[in-house]
């Protein structure tokens, strides 16, 4: 560890490499981090490890990236190194290429133990990482053509629908509803305790949390595009936590996050590893029941799954993974593109095995699937079925 | 004026309740002459049956010495509120727990008048009464309901208390917004009486189960520190330390059972206060070693999800035998 004055800088470069990894280290978290270590003994590599952990982490998916960007930074001198051995540093930091370059020119490292591109929040800590048999294919979305912009702007602008809404716990103040005391009584004090008004309250109501679960794998390649850009929509305006399959599960909340919707397409489709591979939806679901359901599912969320049908995966376990889902969520909707398509039977196995376990399923081969759609969601208010 | 005059009544009912300034000890003096290292905090968990890593040890140490709010994470069960009650007790303070909940409101928070008795009082004056005097008199600390948040800030405790915020998942987004405002500069008003603002901040720990996610304004304000799960030896001594009840056998076996629990494919896997259960309702059976019949009898002390029972039940005679070789 250094020492001294030379500390301090050594301090303010890892708070930028910090910062470049996508953490967030401003001048406060500097001064903390000083002050904190003024309070250690820096010479024990774990307690000087720990102290700039508490301060610089605040969220559990950082401590990866803390750890690895910790390592790469203030490694100490690894007697192997000499030997000729590289000292091993597993992890890799989420760095744009050229930071990364930049980063390990600075540092003296070679290439290959800094990073390439990749966003922390797109892989899941608990991601299975790539199987054998998956697809490992990149695909690229084109620009949008203009049409295709215009179209889902005047559907948005149009659209009269938004989602539908709970009640929430917090009371506001309103014309009639239950008796407000506090501002009654306040108001008698005033009065000599005579209840001159009554004042009365009511719970207010809050739209409810959307979760989209997109299947993105082969089959249903032609219709990706179309639910990304309709995704992107739908997260400009409600609260919405976006999931894309198609062997393994992928969160794009974060990467739908720009206003512009070319940029929030290339984020997704560099950030998503498995378009057009595969379909485990069980597979999916169950990854999804684990590590998000408890995080996303809370006040009475309505979740979407948009998917063909056709698995790959065993078909018992998907039931099983869907009746979970159907209790932990207000209300579950498939939506199948097929089923737009003339003469088309909810035969697939997925499908059959699907079909009983959702409350709603519909179509959504196009746009105007698409407003149905919409217009479902804000009329949620009974659990009535409708296929 | 009136102002002023209700606020020099209310300084003045304080010093006739406990001349605070006089057994003024404030935290750093506290801490400075017990906790003055990482190690003196392990020890003192540790004396007090918390089995915690040096990490932890090093968040609650730093949090004291930069007098920052501690933000604990974890999954439900790794005892995270238990860590909070602890540092209570090491610091030999006061305990103030504010358990939050979807609508949790000011008047449930900080404080909230007594409306009923404002309004008896008022109606038993005397026609002849000051009504200016009296409306004074009913907006005096007397009628107020102090509730933790204020309670926490308005203390005249020897050493500051710690303050709980519990579980804040599962408040509101406004109700993180007021905490926002409260954690940077630790007073609240009170229109009536004016501001109060804590003489020694107390030490605040706040805990989230990941519900969803708070605000990063919030968490930027706090020391971060995530509870994982502990490994076999820790969650061993961990049962020992807090079920001593259970056998030694007893107590490896099932914190085995539970670890290889933890790396099936379940829902909701069992956290450090599972085993403990666990560990507790075998011993409360006489048991001092598992085996498949007892393990089926209490398995429900570990898994709460009847898809997680059918899935283990099948393998109960597999894992018992693992555990039994840990």
């Amino acid at each position: 560890m250094p020492e001294g004055p030379d500390l301090l800088p050594r301090l303010g470069a890892f708070a930028r490499l910090l910062h470049d990894a996508g953490m967030e280290a401003g001048p406060r978290r500097l001064t903390d981090a000083a002050r904190a270590l003024g309070y250690v003994d820096i010479k024990r590599h774990v307690d000087f490890r720990n102290a700039l952990r508490t301060v610089f982490v605040s969220r559990k998916d950082e401590l990866p990236v803390f750890d690895a960007a910790f390592d790469i930074f203030w490694a100490p001198p690894d007697p192997r190194a000499s030997a000729g051995v590289m000292p091993g540093r597993s992890r890799s930091l989420p760095m744009s290429p050229e930071r990364a370059k930049a980063w390990s020119a600075a540092l003296g490292l070679n290439t290959s133990q800094m990073n390439r591109e990749q966003d922390p929040s797109t892989v899941p800590a608990t991601s299975s990482g790539y199987s054998a048999e998956e697809l490992l294919r990149h695909k690229d979305f084109e620009q949008m053509t203009w049409q295709e912009t215009e179209q889902v702007r005047r559907l948005l602008q149009a659209a009269p629908w938004r989602m539908a809404e709970r009640k929430t716990r917090r009371l506001r103040p309103a014309a009639n509803g239950r008796i407000d005391l506090r501002r009654s009584a306040r108001h008698a004090i005033r009065s000599s305790g005579e209840l001159m008004r009554l004042f009365h309250r009511r719970v207010r109501v809050r739209r409810r949390p959307l979760v989209l679960i997109c299947d993105v794998s082969g089959s249903m390649e032609r219709y990706s595009r179309l639910l990304m850009i309709f995704a992107h929509a739908i997260a400009r305006r409600e609260d919405l936590e976006a999931f894309v399959f198609s062997t393994r599960l992928t969160r794009i909340t974060r990467l739908l996050r720009y206003r512009d919707l070319d940029r929030s397409l290339d984020s997704v489709s560099k950030g998503v590893h498995d378009f057009s591979g595969g379909t485990r939806i069980g597979d999916a679901l169950s990854d999804f029941n684990r590590h998000w359901a408890r995080r996303v599912l809370g006040h009475g969320a309505v979740v979407i799954i948009v998917s063909d049908g056709w698995d790959r995966g065993d078909p018992a376990r998907l039931t099983a993974e869907l009746i979970h889902l159907r209790r932990s969520s207000h209300r579950l909707i498939w939506l199948n593109p097929l089923l737009g398509s003339q003469g088309y039977q909810p035969l697939t196995r997925g499908m059959a095995a699907a079909l009983p376990h959702c409350d709603d399923f519909l179509a959504a081969h196009n746009l105007q699937a698409l407003d149905d759609l919409g217009r479902l969601l804000a009329g949620l208010n009974r659990r009535t079925r409708s296929r | 004026m009136a102002r002023r005059a209700r606020r020099a009544t209310l300084l003045a009912r304080k010093r006739r309740q406990g001349g605070d300034l006089l057994i003024s000890r404030n935290l750093s003096s506290v801490i400075a002459t017990s906790l003055a290292t990482i190690e003196d905090v392990e020890r003192r968990l540790r004396e007090r049956n918390y089995i915690g890593d040096r990490a932890l040890a090093t968040s609650i140490f730093l949090a004291l010495k930069l007098e920052k709010p501690l933000f604990i994470e974890g999954e439900a069960g790794v005892g995270k509120t238990e860590a909070a009650k602890v540092m209570a007790d090491v610091l030999g303070a006061r305990l103030i727990r504010l358990q939050c909940y979807e609508g949790i409101d000011l008047a449930h928070a900080v404080y909230e008048w007594n409306y009923p008795r404002q309004l008896l009082h008022i109606r038993l004056l005397d026609a002849g009464e000051d009504r200016r005097v009296a409306e004074r008199e009913i907006y005096s600390p007397e009628f107020l309901l102090r509730r933790p948040l204020l309670d926490a800030i308005d203390n005249d405790d020897p050493t500051p208390p710690v303050l709980l915020i519990d579980e804040i998942d599962r408040s509101d987004e406004e109700f993180e917004a007021f905490l926002l405002e409260l954690l940077s500069d630790f007073q609240v008003s009170i229109p009536e009486i004016g501001t109060i603002k804590a003489k020694r901040a107390p030490f605040v720990v706040i805990t989230s189960n990941r519900t969803r996610e708070v605000h990063d304004a919030l968490k930027r304000r706090c020391l971060y520190h995530w509870i994982d799960y502990p490994d076999l030896e820790k969650e061993v001594e961990i049962v020992r330390a807090r079920a001593p009840e259970a056998a030694d056998g007893l107590a490896r076996e099932v914190a085995a059972l539970v670890q290889s629990l933890r790396g099936m494919d379940l829902y909701k896997v069992p956290g450090v206060a599972e085993t403990l259960d666990w560990a507790r309702s075998l011993a409360a059976l006489g048991a001092t070693r598992i085996d498949s019949t007892l393990v089926n009898a209490t398995i429900g002390a570990a898994l709460k999800y009847q898809e997680d029972l059918e899935r283990v039940r099948e393998q109960v005679p597999a894992l018992v035998e693992k555990a039994r070789g840990a």
